[in-house]
């Protein structure tokens, strides 16, 4: 990596960038198994990046590479130092840097997709750093910690509650999962997969999608209105 | 001519009564640009078993700022001093001696990202590691865009243009420091800083160490901060003042300024501490062969 960015717009103002997916939440959950899902669904019609924070190092970056759902070249990992939720909200800078070296090499974009390091239910992306974010539970993780709630059980965009198949197995109840959710989220979204058995994680891949067609939608009109911005 | 410590530092610049504050901003580990991914040679330390505890942890801290810490100081030192004089003086002519030393006249239009280059030199001829080069590159860059958006000045501006791949850290945290109000010194002190406190927070992420007891031994070592940054523009040769303009007194921070103007500025850059620490560069090195690491460098 070793673009120079002109990031000096804000965050906040889309003009003609990909939008930033971040998908967040606890060790294990499947966060990794969901980007390699989404790259399989969407890369044939979506122009792609992903960032991954995993803790080992490149193992995420490289199960992503060895699944061939991306070219590698797409997929940037990014160390975090001990620290995933630092840097996906408090220090964004290196991930801000990865995002922005993937669309200086490989844009114009349509999404790119930040996987966080595994974390506790506490660790929410910046919005400086992600434009919408996926929060992932699984269901071994219990069927009261949607109740538990926290932010990135109660504010992400779209929960995802994964792992449905071993529901039984761990005595989990996913109508309680899903009215607890219900309750905290305020009508947000909530979906239940086994990415185990849809690889393609298709209810999830529709969600994004639609995202970002109202991400370029909502773009356009930002173009019919103001004077046009030299691209950074 | 210059400005008296505490006048405006020129177009762009902060007024020095901000200086204090600032520091504080600037060398806070909260600082969002990235730093805090960085173990400057603490995680493979540990790795290695060459760090396990507090006794070594401050030894490591010890020769780190010794080292590494006193060339930072001093670049960094060195670049506010770049930087402050620039905003003040944005035509005049900068050092631009070529290999046989000679010098264009002045009054002749330069290359304001010349200089700039060649400060960056300094910092590249000073770090012996490609590993520590890299690492050293990669602050920097993120520390010149996070900057730029809290600090906005020509300086960064510039300096974000003369070396596009990321101006060497201590380069960059010097142009920062400028931008913000900081003097050479608060700049020399905020690089030394950074080089034993971000270390010393890795250590306590790898090894749970004790974070008060840790805590000690930085305070422990705030004399040796004190001296590295004093040490570091004492290293400066104060060759900004143009010919036939008037002297000041001598700076607040004890920087010794000569009593003969010197024609180029930059000519004392050579002169800066060159101290290295084979033992950093060998952890540099060995960090990246680590599939396990936690922190970028």
């Amino acid at each position: 990596m070793g673009a120079q960015h002109d990031d000096l717009h804000d965050a906040a103002d889309p003009h003609g960038r990909a939008l930033r997916l971040g998908i967040g939440g606890p060790v294990g959950s499947g966060k990794t198994a969901l980007v390699a899902a989404l790259c399989r669904s969407l890369g044939p019609s979506m122009r792609l990046g992903v960032v991954t924070n995993d803790i080992y190092t490149t193992e995420d970056a490289e199960f992503l590479r060895r699944a061939g759902v991306l070219d590698p070249e797409r997929i940037l990992a990014v160390q975090t130092g001990c620290c995933p939720h630092t840097a996906i909200r408090d220090d964004i800078a290196a991930n801000l840097d990865a995002v922005e070296t993937l669309e200086e090499r490989f844009g114009p974009l349509d999404l790119v997709i930040v996987e966080s390091g595994g974390d506790n239910l506490t660790a929410t992306f910046s919005r400086g750093l992600a434009d919408r974010q996926i929060f992932v539970l699984d269901v071994s993780g219990g069927d009261k910690v949607p109740r538990k709630g926290g932010p990135g059980v109660t504010t992400a965009d779209l929960l995802v509650v994964n792992k449905t198949d071993l529901a039984p197995l761990v005595g989990a109840d996913l109508t309680v999962m899903s009215r607890d959710a219900a309750a905290v989220r305020d009508g947000r979204p909530v979906l239940f997969t086994s990415l185990r058995e849809d690889r393609s994680a298709h209810s999830v891949a529709e969600w994004v999608t639609s995202l970002v067609n109202t991400w370029k939608h909502a773009d356009d009109h930002v173009h019919e209105r103001t004077t046009p911005t030299t691209a950074a | 001519m210059r400005h008296d410590i505490g006048e405006g530092r020129g177009a762009g610049m902060r007024d020095r009564p901000s200086g204090d504050a600032a520091l504080l901003l600037l060398a806070d580990s909260r600082l969002p640009a990235g730093g805090h991914a960085h173990s400057g040679g603490a995680e493979e330390a540990v790795r290695l078993g060459t760090i396990t505890g507090p006794e070594d942890l401050a030894r490591f801290l010890r020769g780190r700022l010794a080292t590494a810490g006193l060339v930072t100081a001093a670049l960094a030192a060195a670049a506010c001093e770049l930087a402050a004089a620039t905003a003040d003086h944005p035509a005049e002519p900068y050092g631009q001696a070529d290999g046989d030393g000679n010098t264009p006249d002045a009054g002749t239009d330069a290359d304001p990202a010349r200089p700039w280059r060649r400060l960056d030199a300094e910092a590249d001829a000073r770090t012996a590691s490609p590993a520590q080069r890299e690492a050293s590159r990669v602050q920097g860059r993120l520390l010149i865009r996070t900057a730029r958006r809290i600090w906005p000045s020509a300086v960064l501006d510039t300096l974000a243009k003369a070396v596009p791949e990321g101006a060497h850290h201590p380069i960059a945290l010097g142009a920062a420091a400028a931008s913000a109000g900081c003097d050479p010194y608060q700049a020399a002190m905020a690089a030394a800083y950074n080089s034993v406190t971000g270390p010393a927070t890795a250590a306590v992420r790898l090894l749970g160490l004790d974070p008060v007891t840790v805590h000690r031994l930085l305070a422990d070592l705030a004399p040796a901060l004190n001296d590295a940054a004093h040490a570091a523009c004492a290293s400066l040769i104060d060759d900004v003042v143009p010919d036939g303009a008037p002297q000041n007194g001598p700076a607040h921070n004890g920087a010794p300024q000569n009593g003969a103007a010197a024609k180029t500025r930059g000519s004392g850059w050579p002169a800066l501490p060159g101290h290295t620490a084979p033992a950093l560069d060998l952890l540099a090195e060995g960090h990246l062969n680590n599939p396990m690491k936690l922190f970028v460098s």
